[in-house]
């Protein structure tokens, strides 16, 4: 079971005595916020988590898998993210297999 | 607001730090990628050194997030510049 905006929330209202209404509003604002940043061009730090940043793409020959049919895969502009220190510790120590 | 944000990070964090992936639409998706244990080096002395298996945190742009900043391509510069890019 992955985590979701609705777990988020719940957590907000629980921990912080938010409403369930503004927990909720809050967490479509934060992901927004961030969506908002990256559309107008600006990378995005998060302390303790990691870096979204951009990087565009030029024009570059791809093939269609199935047909095996040459295709040119479009210059575009794609959303990376970069994991910070801290993050790539805590998840380094997850010994499971479970995904 | 400021709590907001650190209680959310943390949530994320602590979901990924347990093998939990997120999910969240429009966005993206985060998950964990397998790295398969190996023989590195110490760059300085060149000395082997075996590395364990671990797992490293992955993200996924979602479709509207791929979209919207996909279109702002024409239009908007990349504003960042210390990223290396």
């Amino acid at each position: 079971m992955a985590l979701t905006k609705a777990d988020l929330a719940e957590r907000l209202f629980e921990e912080l005595g938010l409403n369930k209404r503004e927990a909720k509003e809050l967490v479509e604002m934060f992901f927004e916020e961030v969506r908002l940043a990256l559309e107008s061009g600006h990378q995005v730090k998060l302390s303790g988590f990691g870096n979204f940043d951009l990087r565009d793409k030029n024009q570059r020959p791809g093939r269609n898998p199935k047909t095996g049919e040459e295709i040119p895969i479009t210059a575009r502009r794609v959303v990376t993210f970069r994991p910070g220190q801290k993050l790539k510790s805590r998840v380094e120590a997850y010994a499971g297999s479970e995904q | 607001m400021e709590l907001a944000v650190k209680s959310l990070l943390e949530q994320m964090s602590q979901s990924l730090a347990t093998g939990q992936r997120i999910e969240i639409r429009g966005f993206g998706s985060f998950s964990l990628h397998y790295r398969p244990p190996r023989v590195g080096r110490n760059p300085k002395t060149g000395e082997a050194v075996a590395l364990s298996s671990k797992y490293v945190p992955h993200f996924k742009p979602g479709k509207e997030m791929r979209e919207r900043v996909n279109e702002s391509r024409a239009t908007t510069p990349i504003k960042s510049a210390d990223n290396g890019n």
